[in-house]
């Protein structure tokens, strides 16, 4: 059996006297998307936050490609191969789409303590970011100020920041959030292309989405996981559905 | 280095202490609620020592100049509010630290147009003139003592306030999430008001009772002021109770560490590097606690907002 | 790859012309020719006020670094300054009086409490990070008006201009202004060259939204102690300036009056502009100048000037001269 890439391990966070994670144990193997489901309150995005850094855990590990990073910060994590993508889009809205991107590629790409030199043209960083940028179908908006982008265009920018920095495990935070159809269906064919290059965790509403692109999905219902299994186990355990699917599908 | 001496000591750094409560209570707050930096606080503490000289003058009567006096830094208080702090609400900490910089640089020279540079005295009120004793060889004065009552009593009913009345829970509230409060319905704009008015008259207090025992100039807030800073910071941003602690510790450690450092610092030197060292180190103790706290608690020991 | 994709590959964030270069030039054509224009006029104090603009432009970029830049409001720069003029200072009243020695005294004098403080004011955010510095300022102003062998509150006066390498290059007030010249010089390109550089890139990264940048890997508060310490560094050249162009010093210099100060010059100018860090400073000195020959107490009309430019011209010199050129009818 291989080893999974990212282990959470009795992971607990408390608010205050709520348990917004509680005692969550999870696996994601290498390679796979796996999906993170479950009503709005379940604690996804908190999840998600102390698995890419940004809050500490109260109990438990996270474990990832063999090494124990609870402890660290999200810089060494990111460093390490994770990335991620935020729910509420977070871009540099004063600086160009292709700047956002290859600051994106700089930070994994030689030392920053460089004083000298202009590294708005340092080709050895645009490249890979307009690349990205090809890849998330932006790149014809790479000199527009970021603030300016269409809603749209700024989650395809969030994904191509987080695809720039080639990561291993890619955590993907709502990324269909507020996009209408057209887009959806877009970010969808790209992340099915993205499929078996690299691991991903996505958490989403969208359930059609979830369901043509995941593997497995692990069902979160207040905090605790209720049960984790391929789309059509998912699809069929009672459980699930009466908490929560039974509103989704009609 | 007798024991009297350093009884002595310890009150006045109480009285310190006191006086920097009631000057960082307001800021706190204000700081807290609204995430207003103030940095013209401190000309309101001055302004209740000048308006108390002023009143004086006219109804020779130290409690009655008090009142008035209060009123006046009140009425005062709101108006910069009005004209000037209402504007700066939603602006950003850089534009505050200017506007309020600004309005420091007018005040001192105000001031200094309407009373001139020289400083001025106010009478003790004669109840309460000459020293009392405490002990066997203590004597202390007794405004101290007031000064120091006063302020404990002020302490406890804010805190009575803040904790036990429904305008102290919002207020509570507003330093832990003000949108949050606003949008529950409150009229943020008035509790606002009723916080900044709070904060002056507690500042002006200080100013007036301060004002028969150190000289009034222009310029007396500004040192105070910075220290208050630092009391907040210590005790964390928006909490009564943490001020209140950073405070006294704060009086304590300054007054003690000023009067005996030359001393301690004998027991490890020579007499002649000890005078050196002495007052420089006594200077930066308080300096270096707030660093020691603040490396170890990024937000203060009792900050209102949680983690 | 698609023509649009090569387009923009090829293509570079485009120059201002105008604002970028001409600016400049212009301001330090303006300085250079300064002596001359004070020689012809008679107004040989031209000279010192002209050098005084200079070093304070100094601390002024260096602080336009910090707060324009790196969103780091620094109340506590003055310290800097001061630092670096008692390092000069101190060591004249030892017999040393080279400037080769008091230079880099200076500077690494500043460039230690810059780092020693700020591992502690970069522990906190936002407003507890301007009350610290203002704090830890105030501790250095405290500590200098203590220091009784070498002045105490009256300050220390200093025998004599640094010599270069024992040679008297910069005694003559002449020869002093454009050594002057040259350091602002030196500063503002080399501050000029970091904003614009990788290291530059990460710090305003950071200051539009720091969870972005730690998330994609970068060590925020590294960057910043590194900022910090630069600009300290610099405010200690600009402290070594002040020393040797008064040959005097004192705990005033490093006053938060003096910190608060060095914030209007930035702010008056133009906030991260580095160009208004240059005028803001000209124009602050010059308004100094001006007014207090005119009243004694002329911060009482300067105080409310402040406070409208805060709420009315944000942008500060820059910013309505912009919006000066936008109104202008271009070919």
């Amino acid at each position: 059996m291989p080893e999974p890439l990212l282990h959470l391990d009795g992971l607990r966070k408390n608010f205050g006297s709520l348990a917004v994670t509680d005692n969550v144990t999870l696996d994601v193997m290498p390679g796979e998307m796996h999906a993170i489901i479950g009503p709005n309150g379940a604690g996804k995005t908190t999840l998600i936050n102390q698995i890419s850094g940004l809050i500490p855990p109260d109990e438990g590990r996270i474990v990832f490609a063999g090494h124990d990073v609870t402890a660290l910060p999200p810089e060494a994590r990111a460093l390490r191969g994770l990335s991620r993508s935020f729910q509420i889009t977070s871009i540099l809205p004063g600086f160009a789409v292709l700047e956002n991107v290859a600051l994106a590629v700089q930070a994994r790409t030689g030392s920053s303590l460089k004083f000298f030199g202009r590294a708005a043209d340092e080709s050895a960083l645009n490249a890979p970011a307009l690349a990205a940028l090809e890849q998330t179908g932006i790149a014809d908006r790479a000199h527009v100020r970021a603030g300016e982008l269409s809603h749209g265009e700024k989650r395809a920018l969030e994904l191509a920041i987080a695809l720039a920095m080639k990561p291993t495990l890619l955590l993907l935070d709502e990324p269909m959030a507020g996009i209408g159809r057209e887009e959806t269906e877009r970010q969808v064919d790209l992340l099915l292309r993205l499929k078996g290059q690299l691991t991903m965790v996505l958490v989403e509403h969208d359930m059609a989405a979830v369901f043509a692109l995941a593997d497995r999905i692990s069902v979160l219902i207040r905090g605790r996981l209720l049960m984790t299994g391929t789309p059509a186990a998912v699809r069929a355990d009672p459980q699930v559905v009466t908490a929560y699917l039974g509103e989704q599908l009609e | 280095m007798s024991a009297t001496l350093f009884l002595v000591q310890i009150l006045n750094g109480l009285q310190l202490g006191v006086l920097l409560f009631l000057i960082a209570a307001g800021l706190t707050l204000v700081f807290g609620v609204m995430d207003f930096i103030n940095l013209a606080h401190g000309v309101q503490y001055m302004l209740g020592a000048y308006l108390a000289v002023a009143f004086y003058g006219l109804v020779g009567n130290f409690f009655v100049a008090l009142v008035l006096a209060l009123a006046a830094a009140l009425l005062f208080g709101l108006l910069l509010e009005f004209l000037v702090f209402r504007h700066l609400y939603d602006r950003d900490h850089l534009d505050q630290v200017i506007a309020t910089f600004g309005i420091i640089l007018f005040l001192n020279h105000a001031v200094r147009v309407v009373w001139g540079a020289a400083p001025l005295t106010l009478p003790v009120p004669e109840f309460f003139t000459g020293t009392v004793v405490l002990m066997s060889g203590l004597l202390y004065p007794v405004w101290r003592l007031v000064i120091i009552a006063s302020g404990l009593a002020i302490a406890g009913g804010l805190y009575a306030l803040v904790t036990y009345t429904r305008i102290g829970m919002l207020v509570r509230a507003g330093a832990t999430n003000a949108p949050m409060v606003s949008a529950l319905g409150v009229n943020i704009e008035r509790l606002f008001m009723i916080v900044f008015g709070f904060g002056t008259m507690l500042a002006g207090f200080a100013g007036i009772m301060i004002a028969p025992i150190i000289s009034v100039e222009p310029g007396m807030g500004d040192n105070i002021l910075i220290l208050a800073f630092v009391v907040i910071v210590i005790g964390g941003i928006g909490s009564i109770r943490g001020a209140f602690v950073a405070a006294l510790l704060i009086g304590l450690v300054d007054t003690l560490g000023r009067s005996f450092s030359v001393d301690i610092l004998r027991l490890m030197m020579g007499p002649s590097p000890a005078r050196m060292a002495g007052p420089a180190i006594a200077s930066m103790l308080i300096y270096v606690l707030m660093a020691v706290v603040l490396y170890v608690r990024p937000a203060g020991l009792f900050p209102a907002r949680g983690s | 790859m698609s023509d649009a994709a090569l387009a923009a590959k090829n293509a570079t964030r485009p120059l201002r012309p105008t604002r970028d270069v001409v600016l400049p030039a212009l301001i330090f054509a303006i300085f250079a020719l300064l002596p001359v224009i004070a020689a012809l006029a008679g107004k040989q104090y031209l000279l010192d006020v002209g050098a005084r603009m200079m070093v304070f432009a100094v601390a002024a970029v260096a602080l336009d670094l910090l707060v324009g830049y790196a969103g780091l409001i620094s109340f506590g720069h003055a310290a800097f300054i001061g630092l670096g003029a008692y390092a000069v200072g101190i060591l004249s009243a030892h017999g040393i009086g080279e400037g080769l020695i008091a230079l880099p005294v200076a500077v690494a004098v500043s460039m230690l409490f810059a780092f020693l403080t700020g591992i502690v004011c970069l522990r906190t955010r936002g407003a507890y990070f301007i009350m610290i510095t203002l704090a830890f300022g105030q501790m250095v102003y405290f500590i200098a008006t203590s220091l009784a062998p070498y002045g105490g509150d009256n300050g220390l006066t200093i025998a004599a201009r640094n010599t270069i390498a024992g040679w008297p290059l910069i005694k003559s007030d002449r020869a002093f202004y454009y050594f002057t010249l040259l350091c602002l010089l030196a500063t503002y390109l080399f501050c000029r060259a970091l904003v614009g550089s990788r290291f530059g890139r990460v710090l305003r990264g950071a200051k539009e939204n720091a969870t972005r940048m730690a998330t994609i890997g970068f060590s925020v508060r590294r960057f910043q102690l590194v900022a910090y310490v630069i600009a300290g560094g610099l405010g200690g050249f600009a402290g070594f300036l002040l020393a040797n162009l008064t040959e005097f010093v004192a705990p005033a210099y490093m006053s938060w009056q003096q910190s608060g100060e060095l914030i209007v010059m930035v702010i008056l100018g133009g906030v991260g502009t580095l160009d208004g860090a240059l005028l803001g400073s000209a124009a602050y000195l010059l308004a100094e100048e001006w007014l207090s020959g005119i009243t004694e107490n002329w911060k009482v009309i300067f105080g409310p000037i402040l406070v409208l430019v805060v709420l009315f011209a944000r942008g500060g010199l820059i910013g309505l001269g912009s919006w000066l050129w936008r109104r202008l009818p271009h070919a």
